[in-house]
C-alpha cells in the first residue's frame, strides 16, 4: 500500500520540479519516475510473487458508498506495464525531447500526471473511482497527443483521438448505470449467476465492449489509433501502444472475472473480432510507407491476438473446461505484457530512427544498421518477438493461445475455436512479412537518401531504455518458467478457478527454455562454423553481375509488400496515383500508392461530412436577428402552453 | 528395463544420426530421378555431399553492404531444421523430444528461419534478392494456414497436440478420419513443393533470377554460408517429408522393420517428388497463390469432414 502511494505519488510529480528548474528537469523527472517505478513494481512482485492483496477505502463518498482502491493480482499484473513503460520513456525523453523542445515541461508534467492516473487505474474498484481515473488518463493523453500542436495533422489526430474517447466515456457511463442499478452499489462486485444469459446482461455486456473497445482499438472501433500514435512524440506513443490501449483490455478481464457464467456467444464474439482486428491489422499494416503508423497498426493486430486469448479463455468458462479457461486467460493477459514490453520497445526505437532521420517515410530510410548498431539490434529484437518467433516472449504468449485453442478443439465442436488458429496462423504468417519491410527497408541494404546516409546513433539515455526492453524481452523469453507464480495467481483471480494445476500439468514452460537453449547452441556451432577465417569483404553486391547495384535500384518497401498488398486488395482498396505509360521514349514519371484507413477515411470522414452538410441546412433559422430569435421563444412557450392545457 | 533404455539410446542415435546425415541425400535422388526421367545421366546421387565438401574449404565472399545479419540466415536456417528435426517422428516410434505443443514450435522454427533468411537477402540490398524475399513471404502466408489446418485436422482425429502422437496416430486407414486424412496430405503435398522450392511453384535449376524464389534470395551467399543454406534446405525437405510419411505408413510389430519402413518410404518419396518435378511445368508466379489456395481448402475441407 505504502509503495503503491509512493509510486503514485513519485509519478504525479515528477514534472514539478522541472516548472521551477531552469534546467536539468527532465533528469529530475526521470529520476522520480525510476524511482517510483522500482517502489510500484516492489508492490506488484509482493502481490504477484508474495499473494498480498490490500484494499483501501478512500476518504470520499461518491454516490452513496466509499471509493475504493484494491491491489490484486489483476491490477498488479497490469501496473508492470504502465510503470516499466513510463520509467523508460521519461528517462528516453530526456535526450528525445529535451528542453530545447517547445512544451518539454508541459509535456513531462503531464507524463508523470498520466502515469499516476494509469496506476490509479488498473487498481480502481468502484464505478466512480475507475470513470475518474479513466478521463484523467483520456485527457492527459489526449493533451500528450498534441504536444506538437502547430502541426494540422497532429491537431486533427488529437480531435479524433478526443471524440473516440468519449464516445467509448459515455457507453462506459450507461454500462456502469445498468451495472449499479443492477448490484445496488458502485463498487465491483460479481454478477449472480444467470445474469448473463438476461437482456439486461446482453446490454451492460454490449456496452462495456463498445467502451473498452473503443480504448483497446478493436477494429473497426480502431480509427482514432494510428493518426494518435503518429502524430505523438515517440515515448509518448510508446506508452500509449504499450500501456493505454490494455486500459481497455483490463476493463474487460475485470467484466469477465465478475460474470460467473458467460454465455456461448460472448467468448464467440470476443474471438471473432479478436480474429478481424488481428488479421485487418496486420494486413493494413503492409500497406504504410510511415514507420509510426505501420507500428500502430501491428497494435490492433496485438490486440487482436489478446482478444483470441481472452475469447477462447470465456468459451472455456463457458463451456466449463478449466484447462481451455486458464490456457486462453493466461495466453491472452501474458500477450498484455509481453506486447507492452516488444511494442514499447519498437517506438522507442522508430523514435531513435526518427530522430536521425528527420522522416517517418520508410522509402527513404536504409542501411541504418551500421550508423545505428544498437537501434538497429533492438529494432531486431523487438520485431522477433511481435512476429512470435521462438525463442522470445511473444512465441510464448501465443503458444499459449494456440494451446487453448487446440485443446478447446479437441473438447469441443465449437467453430470459434478453428477460427482462432487459422487466424493466428495468418497472423503470424503477414506479421513476419510485414516486419522483414520494416526491418529490410529501415535497416539493411543501402541508404536511399542522404539523411540515411548520414545518420547518427541516438544518445546513451535513448539507447539504455531500449536495450533495458530488449533485454526484458529476451529473459521472458527464454525462461517464462518465472512467470508461473505470478501467471497463476493472475488467472485464479481473473477466471475464479485454480490456474496452477492446468498450467503445470499442462505446458512445458520449462522444456520451452532447453528447446531454446538447444537452439542458440546449435545456432553457436554453425556461426563459429562458418565464420570466415579468411574473407572477402571489399566486394559490391554481386547482384547477378549487374555491377554497383544503386540505391535506387533496391527492392523498396512498397514493392516489397506489393504482392501481399495487391492480394488482399478486396479489403485494403489501395489507391495508385500514376499516368499509364503510352508512347515510346517516355518522360519522368511518378508512381504512388496508399493504403487509407477503412473507417476513418472511407466511412468516418465522408459520413461526418455529410452530417454536417445536413445540419448546415438548419442555418437558415439562425438570420443573427435579435427580434426573430425572440419570436422563436414566443413560439416555443406558446406550443408548451397549449401542450400542458391539451 | 536396461533393455528398454539401450532401445531408447540406440533409438535416439539413430534418430539423430537419420536427421544429420541423411538430408543432402534427397536432393540428390531428385535430381538423378529427373536426370533418368529426362535421359541423361545425371549427377551421382552424393552430389549434394561432395559439393558440402568443396564448400567448406572455399573462401567465401561477402558484399561490403552486408551485415552480421548476412550470416544470420544460413545459420538460422540449420539451427531451426535441426531442433525441428528433433520435435519430428521418423516413422512410428517416437521423436527424441516430445511434448503437448511440439507441433506449434515446430511451425514457428520454420518461421524463424524465414523470417532470417528474408532478413539476410534484404541485408544485400539487391533488387533480385528483395524480390525473392518479397515471393517468399508472400507465398508463405498461404502455406502457413495451410499446415496449421492439417494439424488442427489431427489433433481433432488423434487427441494430442505432440507431433510424436499426432502423426503416429494408427489406424487411420480403416476410420472414418480416411478421407479427411487424404485431403490433409494432399494439401501437405502442396505445402512441401512449396516450402522445398520444388517445381511446380518454383525451378531450384533454372538459369532466370527474375523467375525464382527461394533460391534467388542466397545469390550473393558463398562458400561456408553457402554450404550451411544448401544443408539447411536439404534438411527441410527431410524434416518436412516426415510430416507426410509418418501417418502414411502402416505400423508393424518390430521398431527395426518400422525404421527399415521409413528408410525405403523417404527413399520412394523423394523418387516421387522427381517425377512430379518431371512431368510438371512450372507455374507462371500469379497462378502460384491458386495453387497454394487449393492446399488451405483441402486442409480446411478436411477438418469440416472431421467435425461432423
Amino acid at each position: 500500500m505504502i509503495l503503491f502511494g509512493l509510486a503514485v505519488l513519485l509519478a504525479a510529480l515528477s514534472g514539478v520540479p522541472g516548472l521551477l528548474l531552469r534546467k536539468r528537469g527532465g533528469e529530475v523527472a526521470a529520476v522520480m519516475l525510476s524511482l517510483g517505478a522500482v517502489f510500484g513494481l516492489a508492490a506488484c512482485g509482493w502481490t504477484l510473487y508474495g499473494g498480498a492483496v490490500w484494499t483501501q477505502g478512500l476518504p470520499f463518498t461518491p454516490l452513496g458508498s466509499p471509493g475504493l482502491l484494491r491491489f490484486d493480482p489483476i491490477a498488479a499484473f497490469f501496473l508492470i506495464p504502465v510503470l516499466l513503460l513510463s520509467a523508460c520513456g521519461s528517462v528516453y525523453g530526456v535526450a528525445y525531447f529535451g528542453d530545447s523542445h517547445e512544451g518539454a515541461r508541459g509535456l513531462r508534467l503531464l507524463y508523470g500526471l498520466t502515469t499516476a492516473f494509469l496506476a490509479l487505474l488498473v487498481a480502481a474498484a468502484h464505478a466512480v473511482t475507475f470513470m475518474l481515473a479513466w478521463e484523467g488518463m483520456a485527457i492527459t493523453a489526449f493533451l500528450l497527443v498534441i504536444t506538437e500542436d502547430r502541426d494540422p495533422e497532429t491537431q486533427r489526430a488529437g480531435w479524433i483521438y478526443l471524440i473516440a474517447t468519449h464516445t467509448g466515456t459515455l457507453c462506459l457511463f450507461a454500462a456502469f448505470s445498468i451495472m449499479a442499478s443492477t448490484l445496488g452499489s458502485f463498487a465491483f462486485t460479481g454478477f449472480s449467476s444467470g445474469f448473463a444469459s438476461t437482456g439486461r446482461g446482453t446490454l451492460t455486456f454490449v456496452l462495456f465492449l463498445l467502451g473498452f473497445g473503443i480504448k483497446a482499438g478493436i477494429f473497426p472501433f480502431h480509427f482514432w489509433l494510428p493518426p494518435a500514435h503518429a502524430a505523438a512524440p515517440s515515448h509518448v506513443s510508446s506508452i500509449m501502444s504499450g500501456v493505454f490501449l490494455k486500459m481497455g483490455i483490463l476493463g474487460l478481464i475485470r467484466l469477465l472475472s465478475w460474470i460467473p457464467d458467460p454465455p456461448l456467444w460472448w467468448g464467440g464474439l470476443l474471438v471473432v473480432l479478436g480474429a478481424i482486428s488481428g488479421i485487418l491489422g496486420v494486413a493494413f499494416a503492409l500497406g504504410q510507407h510511415d514507420l509510426k503508423r505501420l507500428l500502430a497498426y501491428h497494435s490492433i493486430e496485438n490486440i487482436g491476438i489478446i482478444l483470441l486469448g481472452l475469447g477462447i479463455g470465456t468459451l472455456g468458462k463457458s463451456i466449463g473446461s478449466v484447462s481451455v479457461q486458464v490456457l486462453g486467460y493466461a495466453g491472452g493477459l501474458l500477450h498484455v505484457l509481453n506486447h507492452g514490453l516488444f511494442k514499447g520497445l519498437l517506438f522507442l526505437n522508430a523514435g531513435s530512427v526518427i530522430r536521425g532521420m528527420g522522416t517517418r517515410n520508410l522509402e527513404q530510410m536504409g542501411g541504418l544498421s551500421n550508423a545505428m548498431p544498437v537501434t538497429a539490434g533492438t529494432f531486431l529484437i523487438g520485431a522477433w518477438a511481435i512476429c512470435g518467433l521462438p525463442p522470445l516472449n511473444g512465441f510464448v504468449s501465443e503458444w499459449l493461445i494456440y494451446l487453448a485453442a487446440f485443446q478447446g478443439l479437441a473438447l469441443s465442436r465449437l467453430p470459434w475455436t478453428v477460427i482462432a488458429l487459422s487466424a493466428l496462423a495468418i497472423i503470424g504468417a503477414l506479421a513476419l512479412a510485414c516486419f522483414a519491410k520494416a526491418y529490410g527497408t529501415v535497416f539493411l541494404g543501402q541508404p536511399r537518401s542522404a539523411e540515411a546516409a548520414t545518420a547518427q546513433e541516438s544518445p546513451r539515455a535513448m539507447r539504455g531504455p531500449m536495450v533495458l526492453l530488449a533485454g526484458l524481452c529476451i529473459v521472458l523469453g527464454l525462461a517464462p518458467v518465472l512467470l508461473i507464480p505470478a501467471l497463476d495467481r493472475l488467472v485464479s483471480s481473473a477466471s475464479g478457478v485454480q490456474a496452477l494445476p492446468s498450467l503445470a500439468g499442462f505446458v512445458h514452460l520449462g522444456l520451452l527454455s532447453t528447446m531454446a537453449a538447444l537452439l542458440l547452441g546449435l545456432a553457436f556451432l554453425c556461426w563459429r562454423w562458418a565464420r570466415p577465417a579468411s574473407a572477402r569483404k571489399d566486394v559490391p553486391t554481386w547482384d547477378c553481375g549487374y555491377l554497383a547495384a544503386s540505391p535506387r535500384m533496391q527492392y523498396s518497401a512498397s514493392s516489397f509488400a506489393d504482392g501481399l498488398v495487391s492480394g488482399l486488395r478486396f479489403v485494403l482498396w489501395p489507391q495508385l496515383h500514376f499516368r499509364r505509360i503510352a508512347a515510346f521514349f517516355p518522360s519522368a514519371r511518378r508512381f504512388h500508392s496508399h493504403v487509407p484507413d477503412p473507417v476513418l477515411d472511407r466511412v468516418g470522414a465522408p459520413g461526418l461530412d455529410l452530417v454536417a452538410r445536413g445540419f448546415a441546412l438548419l442555418r437558415v433559422l439562425q438570420s443573427g436577428q435579435l427580434p426573430l430569435y425572440l419570436l422563436y421563444i414566443l413560439i416555443t412557450l406558446l406550443t408548451l402552453l397549449i401542450w400542458m392545457v391539451a | 528395463m536396461s533393455e528398454s533404455l539401450l532401445f531408447r539410446i540406440i533409438h535416439i542415435a539413430l534418430h539423430l544420426l537419420t536427421a544429420l546425415l541423411l538430408g543432402p541425400l534427397i536432393p540428390g535422388l531428385i535430381n538423378k530421378v529427373k536426370a533418368l526421367v529426362a535421359g541423361r545421366c545425371g549427377p551421382p546421387v552424393l552430389q549434394l555431399y561432395y559439393d558440402l565438401g568443396k564448400l567448406a574449404r572455399k573462401q567465401a565472399v561477402f558484399s561490403r553492404t552486408t551485415t552480421w545479419i548476412f550470416l544470420a540466415g544460413p545459420v538460422a536456417t540449420v539451427a531451426a531444421g535441426l531442433v525441428a528435426a528433433l520435435l519430428v517422428p521418423f516413422g512410428h516410434s517416437p521423436a527424441p523430444i516430445h511434448f503437448q505443443g511440439d507441433v506449434i514450435l515446430f511451425a514457428y522454427l520454420f518461421g524463424l528461419a524465414r523470417f532470417l533468411t528474408v532478413l539476410s537477402a534484404l541485408d544485400t540490398g539487391s533488387s533480385f534478392e528483395g524480390m525473392g524475399a518479397a515471393r517468399e513471404v508472400t507465398f508463405s502466408a498461404l502455406a502457413e494456414p495451410a499446415l496449421f489446418l492439417g494439424f488442427a485436422a489431427l489433433a481433432k482425429s488423434s487427441g494430442s497436440l505432440s507431433l510424436s502422437a499426432m502423426l503416429a496416430s494408427p489406424g487411420f486407414a480403416i476410420s472414418r478420419a480416411t478421407g479427411p486424412f487424404i485431403l490433409v496430405l494432399a494439401g501437405w503435398m502442396i505445402v512441401y513443393l512449396a516450402e522445398n522450392a520444388r517445381i511446380p511453384v518454383d525451378d531450384p535449376n533454372t538459369h532466370l533470377e527474375l523467375t525464382m524464389i527461394h533460391e534467388v534470395m542466397v545469390l550473393d551467399h558463398s562458400g561456408r554460408p553457402l554450404a550451411l543454406v544448401l544443408y539447411g534446405a536439404s534438411l527441410k525437405l527431410l524434416v518436412l517429408a516426415a510430416l507426410i510419411l509418418g501417418p502414411l505408413l502402416p505400423r508393424t510389430d518390430n521398431p527395426w522393420l518400422d525404421w527399415a519402413a521409413y528408410f525405403l518410404a523417404l527413399g520412394l518419396f523423394a523418387v516421387i517428388v522427381g517425377v512430379i518435378e518431371s512431368i510438371t511445368a512450372r507455374f507462371r508466379m500469379n497462378q502460384v497463390p491458386q495453387f497454394l489456395m487449393a492446399s488451405v481448402l483441402a486442409t480446411a475441407f478436411a477438418f469440416l469432414l472431421l467435425l461432423v
